[in-house]
């Protein structure tokens, strides 16, 4: 049985509503919220700052440091408070990813902090995050050369979507679902960030690439507004 | 960072001396609150308050387990609360400090001395099976008072709470049923109040500023009996009180407490209704 | 930074965000920007300006960058043989020597003169890699005793100052105190009494949480007659 209707009926290429706000965080340097329908995340960027201790320090330019972390009750099976592996795993590529687009030469011995929360889930939550961290990060200051963007394409059994969901995730006909989450920079959309789970063609998984750079177009512009976009003034 | 400014501090406790605070607040008077339900559709009950800059968020999990040896028939309770680095750079990651401890514990022991929840029709089956309750709290931005901003969210947080669906037959939780039951609540509705001692004075929901200005605090939990009845306490900090002040303290709350659990207990009504009516 | 850019050209200033082409033909990259080709990009998240052929980002926010001759409000956080280790705001720590206070000191006893956790008004001598130096030696600058430290971006340190200093001196004369504006966004505020040094608090936070400035000194005028005639309450 082929997967030739979405659970929620929008199209094979869309993605969900996208919620996306800056500043929600006072005390932060630059934070943000984004969401891709029911899968929220949250960013807190901190820094520029002094890196302690000493020895974690980078004499040549400054370190981000990333850590990603679901809430307890972001699940219906709740998880246990503190650190995990699949966490300290998001938070070291999400890292590797935002690198790429973050200049941080004129910081030697630096570091700049990027807290990411995840109160909701519904998959794709480390794209969310990815995407919320790219907006605290310009919104805190930090010279970056491009934004990042990230978005979720799916294979159920042979049906490429984009933006993928929990139900989505858990498909079992056919093929079942493989899952490739992917980061660009935003305007040049050189690939910074890719994992795959699943089973998958190379020619399905080049056009996998192309969906989700095309989805990461229209996730760019929301991104891009919601920094412009400056509270009314009075 | 520079984070404590001591000129700053100086300048508060003398305006304090003549009981005024910087945001013309009164010195019982709590910032603005607003209080949102449903923040997150995994949670069994989940609330986000903000007290003003102050911002925290709660959720309520369920989950089956075995009942305490000492109470067979009733379920458990288990609080846990993060001072996360998202809401202030002052705190780290690793395992929790003094503060986030002290924080989780003095939530637990008001809602747990309270009697707040009816642990007994959390019973499942007499020493088998019960509902475990955990409220998680997570601070989101830190400008004072997380304490008792963290009390009113994981207050909110299990008044917006559904028991979910226990599948007998299955032995486990049905989560693609409809969770219809509210989590059993009793009329004793715990308020807590963390009471600073600033300079000579007493104050109420300070700012961020105005907590490292003071020398302490004395935290008490309430429960809106005639009159009202202190079910827990704890004094922090390395002050000293005398008597006479400590009596102070006890009247502020009372008198604070007349207008501000209607108010919050309102918050909380208006925000279930809310949050019902947008799942529809 | 100097404030001839505050002048009225707000219909020119368009809210930019990093990796955005801002610019093409024939420019020049100034501050915040990068030429590829025939565009020039955005580096940072910020006001976007043109000055002749330079295209460059005036930064919404962002960690204060020192330089030599910044005049800055520091404080001390460690006190060592020969002088005293301090915060400014900035990424890297600030050292103040012994050697460049105009006084004379005992050696043995430098708390006296300036002790942990106190403020104080410095000059910028030097910025190397590990650190920067500072200097007493100019006018106005050594201890600051009473009144209050408020923190602000420094970034909106040349708004807060006003072209030719006009905006501060209105802020002090409406409310009789003595104002010092560090570049590093560090503001010390004392008057005869607190209720005039939270009026200048507020005047200060009112003009730092803006974006654009048409008419701020009307506004920022307006506010204070406002606030006065309330006596301070919300």
């Amino acid at each position: 049985m082929a997967y030739t209707k979405r659970f929620d009926g929008r199209k094979f290429d869309e993605t969900r509503e996208i919620k996306a706000k800056v500043g929600v965080v006072p005390n932060a340097d630059g934070s943000a919220m984004f969401a891709f329908g029911d899968t929220v995340a949250i960013a807190a960027v901190y820094g520029p700052k002094q890196l302690h201790p000493q020895h974690m320090q980078n004499p040549r330019k400054g370190i981000l440091r990333v850590n990603y972390q679901m809430m307890s009750f972001s699940v219906s099976d709740r998880i246990r408070p503190g650190p995990s592996k699949r966490g300290t795993e998001i938070s070291k590529i999400s890292e590797w990813a935002l690198d790429s687009a973050t200049m941080l030469d004129d910081f030697p011995n630096n570091v700049v902090d990027v807290h990411i929360m995840i109160p909701q889930a519904d998959a794709s939550t480390r794209c969310a995050g990815i995407n919320a961290a790219s907006l605290a990060l310009a919104h805190a200051g930090v010279p970056m050369k491009d934004l990042i963007t990230s978005v979720s394409v799916g294979k159920m059994d042979k049906q490429l979507v984009v933006d993928v969901t929990k139900k989505e995730e858990d498909y079992e006909e056919g093929e079942g679902a493989t899952d490739v989450a992917m980061s660009f920079l935003s305007q040049s959309g050189k690939l910074v960030h890719v994992q795959l789970d699943g089973k998958i063609n190379t020619k399905e998984l080049k056009e996998a690439f192309k969906m989700g750079r095309e989805a990461s177009k229209k996730i760019y512009e929301i991104q891009k507004e919601t920094l412009k976009k400056i509270e009314k003034e009075n | 960072m520079i984070e404590n400014l001591n000129l700053t501090a100086d300048r508060i406790r003398e305006y304090l001396e003549k009981g005024k605070r910087f945001d013309s607040r009164k010195v019982g008077e709590f910032r603005d609150i607003s209080i949102e339900c449903g923040i997150s559709n995994k949670a069994e009950g989940s609330a986000k308050v903000k007290v003003g800059k102050t911002e925290v968020w709660a959720g309520v999990k369920m989950a089956l387990a075995e009942p305490y040896a000492d109470s067979p028939d009733k379920g458990n309770l288990m609080v846990s609360a993060e001072l996360t680095p998202l809401s202030n750079s002052r705190y780290e990651y690793g395992p929790p400090k003094f503060d986030s401890i002290e924080l989780g514990r003095l939530v637990d022991r008001g809602i747990r001395e309270s009697g707040y929840i009816d642990f007994e029709k959390l019973c499942i089956e007499k020493g088998e099976k019960v509902w475990q309750v955990f409220v998680d709290v997570y601070s989101i931005n830190d400008d004072g008072n997380l304490l008792d901003v963290a009390f009113i969210a994981a207050l909110a947080a299990l008044r917006h709470a559904k028991v979910p669906v226990y599948d007998k037959k299955e032995g486990k939780i049905d989560y693609d049923k409809p969770a219809k039951e509210s989590m059993p609540l009793t009329e004793n509705v715990p308020f807590n109040f963390s009471v600073y001692t600033c300079g000579g004075g007493i104050i109420l929901d300070p700012t961020i500023d105005e907590e490292s200005a003071s020398e302490g605090r004395l935290v008490v939990a309430v429960i809106p009996k005639k009159p009202i009845q202190i079910c827990s306490m704890q004094k922090s900090g390395e002050y000293s009180l005398v008597e006479e002040k400590f009596g102070e303290i006890l009247d502020f709350i009372e008198d604070a407490h007349k207008t501000l659990f209607p108010k919050v207990q309102k918050l909380i009504d208006e925000a279930i209704k809310k949050a019902e009516s947008a799942k529809k | 930074m100097n404030e001839e850019h505050f002048e009225n050209k707000e219909e020119r200033r368009e809210v930019v965000v990093p990796g955005e082409i801002i610019a093409s033909g024939d420019n020049l990259p100034g501050d915040g920007t990068r030429k590829e080709g025939e565009n020039i990009i955005a580096e940072r998240y910020g006001l976007a300006e043109k000055s002749g052929k330079v295209m460059r980002v005036i930064p919404l926010s962002g960690v204060f960058i020192p330089r030599r001759g910044n005049v800055v409000i520091g404080q001390v956080s460690d006190i060592t043989f020969n002088g005293w280790l301090t915060d400014v705001n900035a990424a890297s720590s600030a050292f103040l020597p012994l050697t460049e206070v105009p006084r004379y000191l005992d050696k043995n006893n430098l708390p006296e003169f300036l002790d942990i956790g106190e403020f104080f008004n410095a000059k910028i001598s030097n910025v190397k890699a590990k650190g920067i130096d500072l200097t007493f030696e100019g006018k106005g600058l050594g201890k600051l005793e009473g009144g209050l430290i408020i923190k602000i971006n420094p970034n909106k340190v040349p708004r807060v100052i006003g072209r030719e200093g006009s905006m501060i001196r209105l802020i002090k004369d409406e409310t009789n105190c003595k104002i010092t504006v560090g570049q590093n966004g560090i503001v010390w505020i004392r008057g005869d009494n607190v209720e005039e040094e939270i009026l200048a608090k507020k005047a200060i936070m009112f003009i730092s949480d803006r974006t654009f400035i048409s008419g701020l000194t009307e506004k920022v005028k307006e506010y204070l007659d406002e606030e006065k005639a309330n006596g301070g309450k919300k």
